[in-house]
């Protein structure tokens, strides 16, 4: 057995058992811990099989087949990191309307505790800003540069 | 107060305590029908009780979104409390709040148009101050901007806009990332709605530091390129906020 072949089935177990470990400890979510169970279990068995090896190496010309397998391990990779940009601008998109959510809440809860102090000192006043919000909505039609005429 | 159209003044903030008060209190002044709404994005500085004490209502990011979010809160503000139409004031002191007047009369003179830009390119009596190398990129946005929307734009990157409400719900459910103001007229523009533009006086920036240094320039032009020919290519450019992401893996976790 060529020393490349015993390097290469070493390599893909140690994955595999880092994998299997991190998986044991859930340290993983279930998806990325399949993708990547996946990947090494693929990997180990074209470091044993060589034969396997030998037809993709065929198949794609390359004349040494060990390279084959560096071929499909950097396929792996690639597949993985766009799996993660991916994930990275969702959750950061996620992050983002938490982000926007959350400003708003806090700025109506500051309306409605000042509004609820004012309303403690003079409990007979109706609060009216829905009213204000729905008188709003049916006047779009009216001119409106004389809001601001006075200034001009 | 019950009655007529209601005006909100957005001011995006980040880290601006020099200026930012005297921001809010410029428009207070000289257009005291809006409502002022500063959108402190993550500021480590004093920003939100100076703002709070000018006496704008304050939104405060609990980390730094960069100005499209921050400036997407305030449409999602705009939106929810039934404004009819919203303006954007940098809270650097570049714009000029007694200008806010001619925004309205240029939205009220036609009321097809959903948002009205102030230019600062289209008075021929003053230059606006900035190096050449700035003008120079904004005058190359202006013309692919242009060419794309078929209209004259002369200056896409002009943040001192005004909004009516259709305009507040398109950027409510959409509005880019990083550097916005260049794909917003191209997202009026897929959208069909309309735009034009007023010459306006702005000033140099008050205190603090540009979101766009010079060595980031670069990046820029081709951040925005990149964003306005993708864009072209995307038919429909609205994910919702708080949909799925597109990319999104839909059966997560």
């Amino acid at each position: 057995m060529p020393t490349i072949q015993i390097v290469s089935i070493a390599g893909c177990a140690l994955l595999l058992l880092i994998v299997l470990e991190l998986v044991r400890q859930r340290r993983f979510l279930e998806r990325y811990a399949l993708l990547w169970l996946f990947s090494a279990l693929v990997l180990l068995g074209l470091a044993v099989w060589r034969g396997a090896l030998e037809v993709i190496a065929n198949a794609l010309g390359i004349i040494y087949p060990p390279n084959a397998l560096f071929v499909v391990a950097g396929g792996f990779v690639l597949v993985l990191l766009l799996h993660f940009s991916l994930a990275v601008s969702r959750l950061s998109e996620q992050s983002k309307v938490l982000a926007q959510r959350q400003a708003l809440l806090e700025e109506r809860q500051r309306q409605v505790e000042a509004r609820l102090e004012s309303e403690a000192g003079d409990l007979s006043s109706p609060s009216s800003s829905d009213a204000e919000a729905s008188a709003r909505d049916s006047s779009t039609g009216t001119p409106i540069t004389s809001a601001t005429s006075s200034n001009q | 107060m019950s009655s007529g159209p209601s005006f909100l003044a957005v001011v995006p903030a980040y880290n601006e305590a020099a200026t930012v008060g005297s921001v809010v209190r410029g428009i207070r002044e000289h257009a005291p029908t809006f409502d002022v709404l500063v959108v402190d994005d993550g500021s480590t500085d004093d920003t939100q009780p100076i703002a709070q004490d000018a006496g704008a209502r304050v939104l405060h990011h609990p980390f730094n979104l960069g100005i499209g979010g921050a400036v997407q809160s305030g449409f999602f503000y705009a939106l929810e409390h039934g404004y009819d139409y919203m303006v954007q004031v940098d809270g650097d002191g570049q714009h000029d709040p007694q200008e806010l007047g001619r925004l309205l009369e240029a939205m009220d003179a036609d009321y097809t148009v959903d948002m009205v830009c102030g230019s600062r390119f289209l008075s021929e009596d003053q230059e606006y101050p900035a190096p050449i190398s700035r003008r120079t990129g904004i005058h190359i946005f202006a013309f692919i901007v242009s060419r794309l929307v078929g209209q004259r734009v002369s200056d896409p990157t002009s943040g001192f806009r005004l909004y009516n409400r259709r305009a507040i719900a398109l950027f409510a459910r959409d509005y880019p990332h990083d550097y916005p103001e260049v794909e917003a007229v191209l997202m009026l523009h897929v959208h069909r709605l309309r735009m034009r533009e007023i010459p306006v006086r702005m000033f140099q920036r008050g205190g603090g530091s540009s979101s766009i240094s010079s060595g980031k320039s670069l990046y820029y032009m081709v951040k925005v390129l990149l964003a306005v020919f993708v864009g072209l290519a995307r038919r429909r450019p609205v994910p919702g906020p708080g949909d799925e992401a597109p990319v999104a893996a839909v059966h997560s976790i």
